[in-house]
C-alpha cells in the first residue's frame, strides 16, 4: 500500500492540550504532519484542526480512530485531496526595488492573481491564496526579484460530503442523552 | 453495591455546603461518588486534603502504601476485583511521576481508575518550582483523559466527568492535577453526577444489522471457537456468555485477562490464549471456520504471528472501542458494541447446537498437552519443586475459590496455567504492560477489595523486591495476604528465553537473594521457607489456614520452564509442547 496526502478534519471541544493528545498519536506512528490549522468550526463551540499527512490508507484508518477515541475529540473526517475543496494562504515579502524592475507587478497580478498588501520603499508584501504548487509557483517567480520573507499557512478545508458534523452530533446525542433526564436534581 | 435510592440520598447529603475548601469539596466529591476507600502517599501540596481526610476517616479509608507506585497498583486490584472505580492520591512531582507505571497498567488493561494529584500553586506552575512537574504533559499518553484544576470552584464538575470518563465505555485511568491554592480557597459546593458529555459517547446503540448477520453465520458454523477477553468481566456478560455458550454448544478460550470470565471445570471450556497458553485452543484457532471475539483485542501475545492467524476463519468481533477492530487482525464483521448487550440481543437467534467432534479435537489436544506438559508439571515424581504444582495444590485446597493474585513472568504464566477458576473476577494480573512488582501491592489492594476472600499471591523472588517496601502496608492494616514466592534465583521467564533463545547465555539473570523469611519477619510477617516436597502440602494449608498475613518462600527449580510456547515468530499452530536444546 503506497503513501498518499490525507486530509483530517478533526473537530473537537476547546480544550488545552487537545493538538498534544492528537500529536502523541501522529508520533507513536511516526506520521509527519505537512501541515496543520486550527480555528472555530460552524458549530458554536466546537474546534477544527484540519491536518495534511502523508501515509497509507491502512494508517490512516487506525490513527483517525484512535484520534476519534480522544475523549475530547467529537469526530474526525478522513479525506483524499480529491474529496475536498482546500486553500492554502502565502504571504511574500519582496524588494521594492527588484518588482519596480519591467512588468512583474503586472504579471504577478494578473496572471498569478496576487494582491498587494503592504508597500514601502523598501518592500512590498503580496498576497496569493491557492493550491500548494500554485503558490509555489509564484514563489519561484518572485525569488529573481529578491525574496526577503515567505510564509504559507495550513490547509484549509472544506468537505464535499452532503452530511454535515450538526447531523452526526445529534446521532450521538440520542443515544447517550437517555439517562441525563433522570439525573436532573 | 448501593442502590439508586440510596445514591441519591448520598448526593443530597453533601450537597449545599457554603464556603468550604477545595480540599473538602474534593472528600465531599469521592463520597458522593460511593468512594469509600483511597489508595495513596501524601507529601507537600496535597496536604491540605489529606488533612481534611481526618475530618472524613469515619467515611474515607485511605490506605498509605510505602511507595506512590504500590497505591496505584492497589488501587487498581480494587478496582479489578470490586467493579469499583480505584482512587489513587498523590503529591506534586516525584509522587506523581511515580504513579506513571500503575497509571500506563491501568491503561493498558482497561481498568476504572482516579488518579488525584496535587500540583504546585498555580503562580508557580511553569516556573521550575519544587516538586513541580507537568504531570498533565507526562500522563497524557497513558491516561483515558487528564485535567488541571486551578480553582476550588471547577473540582465538583471535573471530579464528576472524571469518574464519569473512567468508569462508562472502554473504562480507563484519568489523572486530575489540583493545584495546592484550589485545594486552600474556598468555594460553594454542589454536586451533580455527569451522564452525559458532547465529545464523548459511550452508550453505542445495538447494532443489530450486524448482530443479525453474526447470528447467521454462527447457526452456520461447522468449526466455531469462542475467544473471550477482559471486555466479558468489565461489562458483566459472565452470564450471559456462559447462556450463549451452552445454548450454541461452541467450545470457549479466553484471554489472560478473560480468565474467570468463563468457569475453567465447564465442558465447554478450552483453556487460555497466547504464547504460554492451552495447547488445544492455540492450536485449533487455526482450525476453526468462525473466530467469535468478544471483548478483547488479538494482543500480539494472543495472535503470535499475525499474518499466520486464524487465515482459514471468518472472525466476528464485538468490541465496545472502535480503534480496536481491524487494528490487528481484520475481521470480517464488526459489532462495534457493549458485549452484554450483543451476547443478549445474540442469545435468542442462535440455535441450540453442539459440535461433539469438534469439541472432542480439544480434548484430544488437552490429553496431548497433559502427558507432554502438565503431568510432569502438576505431578512431578522426582527433582526439585515445580511451580505448576504449587499452584494447582493452592487451587485444589480452595476448591478455586480464591482470588489470585500475580507478579510477571513465569509465576503468572503457571498460575494463569494451572489455577481452576470458578468465580468472576478472581483474577489480578499484569496483562498488557506486564509490569514487575505489581503482585505484591495488588494482592494488598486485591483483600481490602474482597476481604471475604481467601487472597494469595504467586510472585517471583525477582518482582517480589521490585515493590518489596508493601511488607510495610501488609503489617500496618494487618492484610491477611498470602504470599507465595515461587523462588528460583532467577529473572525466570527471561532466564528462559536467554536458554531458548540466546544460547544459554544467562546475562544478568541469576539473582543473589536475601532471606525472606528473615525479612517478613521484621515486618511481623510469619513466614516458612520450603524446599521439600514433602512439606509442601502440610505448609500451603498452614499458609492458607493463617488468619493473618503469611509467607512461603518456596525454593523451585532452578531452571524449569513455562510450556508449551509460541515462539516468537511463530504462528499460533506452531505451538510447542516441548522444548529441547
Amino acid at each position: 500500500m503506497g503513501k498518499q496526502e490525507y486530509t483530517l478534519s478533526i473537530f473537537s471541544e476547546n480544550h488545552i492540550g487537545i493538538l498534544n493528545q492528537i500529536t502523541i498519536i501522529l508520533t507513536r506512528r511516526q506520521i509527519n504532519i505537512e501541515s496543520i490549522t486550527a480555528s472555530e468550526s460552524a458549530v458554536k463551540g466546537v474546534h477544527l484542526l484540519t491536518l495534511v499527512v502523508k501515509t497509507t490508507p491502512d494508517m490512516v484508518r487506525k490513527v483517525s480512530k484512535q484520534i476519534e477515541k480522544l475523549v475530547d475529540v467529537l469526530k474526525v473526517f478522513v479525506h483524499t485531496t480529491d474529496e475536498i475543496i482546500y486553500q492554502e494562504i502565502a504571504l511574500y515579502k519582496v524588494t521594492t526595488n527588484g518588482l519596480m524592475s519591467g512588468n512583474v507587478i503586472d504579471h504577478v497580478v494578473r496572471t498569478h492573481h496576487a494582491r498587494i498588501i503592504e508597500v514601502s520603499p523598501e518592500y512590498i508584501v503580496l498576497e496569493k491564496t491557492g493550491h500548494k504548487t500554485e503558490i509555489s509557483e509564484l514563489l519561484n517567480h518572485l525569488e529573481p526579484y529578491g525574496v526577503l520573507q515567505f510564509s504559507r499557512s495550513g490547509r484549509v478545508a472544506i468537505t464535499r460530503q452532503v452530511r454535515e458534523l450538526n447531523s452526526y452530533l445529534k446521532e450521538m446525542d440520542e443515544a447517550n442523552r437517555f439517562n441525563t433526564d433522570e439525573n436532573e436534581e | 453495591m448501593k442502590s439508586e435510592e440510596e445514591a441519591k440520598q448520598i448526593i443530597q447529603q453533601v450537597n449545599g455546603y457554603e464556603h468550604i475548601t477545595g480540599a473538602e469539596a474534593l472528600l465531599r466529591c469521592l463520597i458522593a461518588e460511593g468512594v469509600d476507600t483511597i489508595f495513596g502517599y501524601p507529601g507537600g501540596a496535597i496536604m491540605p486534603v489529606y488533612d481534611k481526610l481526618l475530618d472524613f476517616n469515619d467515611k474515607l479509608r485511605h490506605i498509605l502504601t510505602r511507595h506512590e507506585q504500590g497505591a496505584a497498583h492497589a488501587a487498581q486490584a480494587y478496582a479489578m476485583v470490586s467493579g469499583k472505580p480505584g482512587i489513587c492520591f498523590a503529591t506534586s512531582g516525584p509522587g506523581a511521576t511515580n504513579l506513571i507505571t500503575g497509571i500506563a497498567n491501568a491503561y493498558l488493561d482497561s481498568v476504572p481508575m482516579v488518579f488525584i494529584t496535587a500540583q504546585v500553586v498555580s503562580g508557580l506552575i511553569g516556573t521550575d518550582a519544587f516538586q513541580e512537574t507537568d504531570i498533565l504533559g507526562v500522563s497524557m499518553p497513558v491516561t483515558k483523559w487528564n485535567c488541571q484544576v486551578k480553582k476550588a470552584q471547577d473540582i465538583s464538575n471535573t471530579i464528576a466527568k472524571a469518574f464519569y470518563i473512567a468508569t462508562n465505555g472502554r473504562p480507563g485511568p484519568v489523572l486530575i492535577d489540583i493545584t495546592k491554592d484550589a485545594q486552600i480557597e474556598k468555594c460553594s459546593f454542589k454536586y451533580k453526577k455527569c451522564s452525559y458529555m458532547r465529545s464523548y459517547n459511550p452508550h453505542i446503540p445495538l447494532n443489530k444489522r450486524a448482530l443479525d448477520s453474526a447470528a447467521i453465520m454462527i447457526n452456520h458454523a461447522e468449526k466455531p471457537l469462542i475467544l473471550a477477553g477482559h471486555g466479558v468481566l468489565i461489562s458483566g456478560a459472565e452470564k450471559e456468555l456462559r447462556k450463549f455458550v451452552e445454548k450454541t454448544g461452541i467450545p470457549v478460550a479466553v484471554t489472560l485477562l478473560g480468565l474467570s470470565s468463563f468457569p475453567s471445570g465447564h465442558r465447554l471450556y478450552t483453556g487460555f490464549l497466547g504464547m504460554h497458553g492451552n495447547y488445544g485452543p492455540n492450536l485449533l484457532t487455526n482450525e476453526a471456520d468462525l473466530i467469535i471475539a468478544i471483548g478483547m483485542r488479538f494482543d500480539d501475545r494472543v495472535t503470535g504471528n499475525i499474518t499466520k492467524y486464524a487465515k482459514q476463519a471468518r472472525i466476528i468481533h464485538i468490541e465496545i472501542d472502535e480503534a480496536e477492530i481491524n487494528k490487528n487482525v481484520i475481521v470480517d464483521l464488526e459489532i462495534h458494541n457493549d458485549a452484554k448487550e450483543a451476547l443478549e440481543y445474540l442469545i435468542p437467534l442462535v440455535e441450540q447446537k453442539s459440535y461433539e467432534s469438534w469439541v472432542r479435537e480439544f480434548r484430544i489436544c488437552d490429553k496431548t498437552e497433559y502427558e507432554k506438559v502438565i503431568k510432569t508439571e502438576t505431578k512431578p515424581d522426582k527433582g526439585d519443586i515445580r511451580m505448576g504444582e504449587v499452584v494447582r495444590m493452592v487451587s485444589e485446597m480452595t476448591n478455586g475459590d480464591a482470588v489470585i493474585v500475580t507478579d510477571v513472568g513465569q509465576n503468572q504464566m503457571t498460575a494463569a496455567r494451572y489455577f481452576k477458576f470458578t468465580e468472576p473476577k478472581s483474577f489480578v494480573t499484569s496483562g498488557g504492560m506486564g509490569t514487575m512488582g505489581f503482585g505484591l501491592p495488588a494482592s494488598v489492594g486485591a483483600k481490602i477489595g474482597r476481604p471475604d476472600k481467601q487472597v494469595v499471591v504467586f510472585i517471583g523472588d525477582g518482582g517480589f523486591q521490585m515493590t518489596i517496601q508493601e511488607l510495610g502496608t501488609i503489617l500496618h492494616y494487618k492484610i491477611p495476604v498470602k504470599i507465595v514466592i515461587l523462588n528460583n534465583g532467577y529473572l525466570g521467564m527471561v532466564r528462559q528465553w536467554q536458554e531458548m533463545f540466546f544460547k544459554k547465555r544467562y546475562a544478568s539473570t541469576e539473582l543473589v537473594n536475601p532471606d525472606f523469611v528473615t525479612i517478613a519477619k521484621g515486618f511481623s510477617i510469619p513466614g516458612k521457607k520450603v524446599s521439600d516436597r514433602k512439606e509442601l502440602n502440610s505448609s500451603l494449608e498452614k499458609m492458607l489456614a493463617a488468619k493473618g498475613p503469611y509467607l512461603l518462600d518456596i525454593k523451585i527449580e532452578k531452571e524449569g520452564n513455562v510450556l508449551p510456547m509460541i515462539e516468537p515468530g511463530a504462528s499460533v499452530s506452531e505451538i510447542t509442547l516441548n522444548y529441547k536444546i
